[in-house]
C-alpha cells in the first residue's frame, strides 16, 4: 500500500483525496510497522524547515525513512517543504537535511521588484528528463507553488523539472527512487492527477 | 510565465451561498459543495469562501463545511468569517483549508496575525480590509461584514498587516460590491503601493477586463462573486469561469 507519511506538518488530508480520486489506495499513518511494510511513499509537508525535521528525529521516522529509502529503495515522493527536507541542508534555519538527495535548499533572493516573497500561484515546469515521473506532463500545464524556499541540485542528471521566478530552480528532482516536487500536485487540478498517477505507475 | 491568480469568492450564509450588492440583498446562490465540484471543473486557480455573517454572530465559520470543501476542492482555498485565535485558524488548515482569511479579528486584536502566522506560516495568513468611499471621497475602513467603522484608514491597516506577517491582503470594495462595474482602481493603487505584500483586489468585477484594470493597479490576483455566480444581462445564477486561453489572453 502507498503510505502518506505523517509526521505532524501540514495538511495531508488533500494529499490522500487525490488518491481517492483517482482510486488508489492509499493509507495516511505515523505507524512505524505501517510505514515499514508501504510499497511506496509519500512525504509531505508544510512549514519551517528545521521544525519538519524535528519531527521527523522525534518521532523516529527518520531512522526508518532511512532505512527505507536508501537500503529497501522504496520509492517515496516529497512535496514542497517533503521534497527540502529530502536535500543536505537549508538556509530555512541553517539546519542540516536528510540529505538523500546532493541538493540544497536556499531563500528566493532576486532583483526583480515585483515578484513577491512566498512565490505563490500556478506555474509551468520545464522536463528535463523523461522518466515515469515525467510522462504526460507538458509545458502547458500548471501547478500550484507555495514556497519562499527553493531547491538546486550539484548533480545536474537528478533534475526532472525546473521553473522560474525571478531565476530558475528545481521544481522537481528525481534520483533512483527518491523523487521530490516543490509545488502542490494534489492542488494543481488534471495537472497534479498526472504527476500522481505517475508516481503510482513508478 | 506568471499568471495573476483569478479568484471566485463564495459568501456562505447558513449553510447556502448568497451573492451580496454592497454587503447587502442577500441573494441566493446555491449549494457551496456543488459550487466547489463545478469549480473543479472548471479548474479555477483558487476559492475564497467567507462566512458573512459569522463575525456578527461571534461564532467561526464551520469547520465541518470547511471539511466538505477540502474533501472536494483540487485547487487551494482560503476561508474567512470569525476566525478569533490561532486555535480557529490551525483547526480550519487542518480541515484542508490553505489559508485563513481574518478581518474583525485583525482590527480588534492585531497581534492575533503575528500569532496565527507563527504557528501556520505567512504565506497562510490573508487580512481582508472592507473599505467604504464615503460623501466626501475619503475612504473608511470596516470590521463585522461592513457594520462597523473602524478608526485606522485602509492604508494603515495594510501596512500594519504586513508588519504583523500577513502573507497576503484582500482589498474589498464595500461601494463597489456586487455592482459589477469594475474594481475601485484609486483604492488598489493606493493599498499596492504601500505594501509590498501581495494584494488581491475585489469587489466589484463585472467583466474580465475588469480584472486586467485590477493588474494594471499593482494587484497581485483578483477575485470576484458575481462575475463568476451570474450569466447574461438578467443575472441568471450560471457558475463560470474563463477558459484556459482566454485568461492568458486577458492578462498578457
Amino acid at each position: 500500500m502507498i503510505t502518506i507519511v505523517d509526521y505532524g506538518m501540514g495538511n495531508i488530508r488533500s494529499v490522500q483525496k487525490i488518491f481517492q480520486r483517482l482510486n488508489i489506495q492509499v493509507q495516511i499513518t505515523s505507524n512505524h510497522t505501517e510505514i515499514l511494510n508501504s510499497s511506496k511513499l509519500l512525504l509531505p509537508g508544510v512549514g519551517h524547515f528545521a521544525n519538519g525535521m524535528k519531527k521527523l528525529e522525534e518521532t523516529g521516522l527518520r531512522e526508518i525513512l532511512d532505512q527505507l529509502v536508501l537500503i529497501k529503495k522504496v520509492p517515496i515522493m516529497g512535496i514542497c517543504l517533503g521534497m527540502q527536507l529530502m536535500t543536505k541542508n537549508s538556509a530555512e534555519g541553517n539546519v542540516v537535511g536528510l540529505g538523500w538527495v546532493d541538493a540544497q535548499t536556499s531563500r528566493f533572493n532576486f532583483e526583480n521588484q515585483n515578484l513577491k516573497i512566498p512565490h505563490m500561484g500556478w506555474n509551468q515546469v520545464d522536463v528535463k528528463k523523461n522518466t515515469a515521473m515525467s510522462n504526460n506532463i507538458l509545458a502547458v500545464d500548471l501547478f500550484y507553488f507555495v514556497h519562499s524556499y527553493f531547491v538546486s541540485c550539484n548533480q545536474k542528471e537528478d533534475v526532472l523539472f525546473q521553473s522560474d521566478y525571478g531565476h530558475s530552480f528545481v521544481s522537481g528532482f528525481e534520483k533512483d527512487n527518491i523523487v521530490g516536487v516543490q509545488f502542490h500536485p494534489e492542488k494543481s487540478h488534471s495537472s497534479g492527477m498526472r504527476l500522481i498517477q505517475n508516481f503510482s505507475n513508478k | 510565465m506568471f499568471r495573476p491568480r483569478v479568484i471566485p469568492v463564495l459568501l456562505l450564509k447558513g449553510q447556502g451561498l448568497v451573492k451580496t450588492v454592497q454587503f447587502a440583498k442577500h441573494r441566493y446562490i446555491g449549494d457551496p459543495i456543488n459550487a466547489v465540484r463545478i469549480f473543479n471543473d472548471l479548474e479555477v486557480d483558487e476559492l475564497v469562501f467567507l462566512d458573512i455573517l459569522a463575525s456578527r454572530e461571534n461564532r467561526t465559520i464551520s469547520i465541518d463545511i470547511v471539511k466538505q470543501i477540502g474533501d472536494e476542492a483540487f485547487m487551494p482555498f482560503a476561508v474567512g468569517g470569525g476566525i478569533k485565535t490561532s486555535k480557529d485558524a490551525l483547526a480550519l488548515i487542518s480541515a484542508g483549508a490553505e489559508k485563513v482569511i481574518l478581518n474583525t479579528a485583525f482590527v480588534e486584536n492585531p497581534r492575533i496575525v503575528n500569532e496565527i502566522a507563527a504557528l501556520i506560516g505567512n504565506q497562510s495568513v490573508v487580512v481582508s480590509i472592507d473599505v467604504k468611499k464615503n460623501w466626501f471621497g475619503i475612504y473608511q475602513a470596516f470590521s463585522k461584514g461592513g457594520l462597523e467603522k473602524v478608526v485606522e484608514t485602509p492604508i494603515d491597516l495594510a501596512m500594519k498587516a504586513e508588519e504583523l506577517g500577513a502573507g497576503e491582503i484582500i482589498i474589498n470594495s464595500i461601494s463597489n460590491d456586487g455592482m459589477m462595474q469594475g474594481y475601485d482602481l484609486e483604492l488598489i493603487q493606493q493599498i499596492t503601493s504601500a505594501v509590498n505584500i501581495p494584494v488581491v483586489a475585489c469587489g466589484g468585477a463585472g467583466k474580465l477586463i475588469h480584472l486586467r484594470e485590477g493588474t494594471n493597479k499593482g494587484a497581485h490576483a483578483v477575485a470576484a462573486g458575481s462575475l463568476f455566480v451570474y450569466h447574461g444581462a438578467r443575472n441568471a445564477v450560471l457558475i463560470n469561469y474563463p477558459e484556459k486561453k482566454e485568461l492568458i489572453n486577458n492578462f498578457s
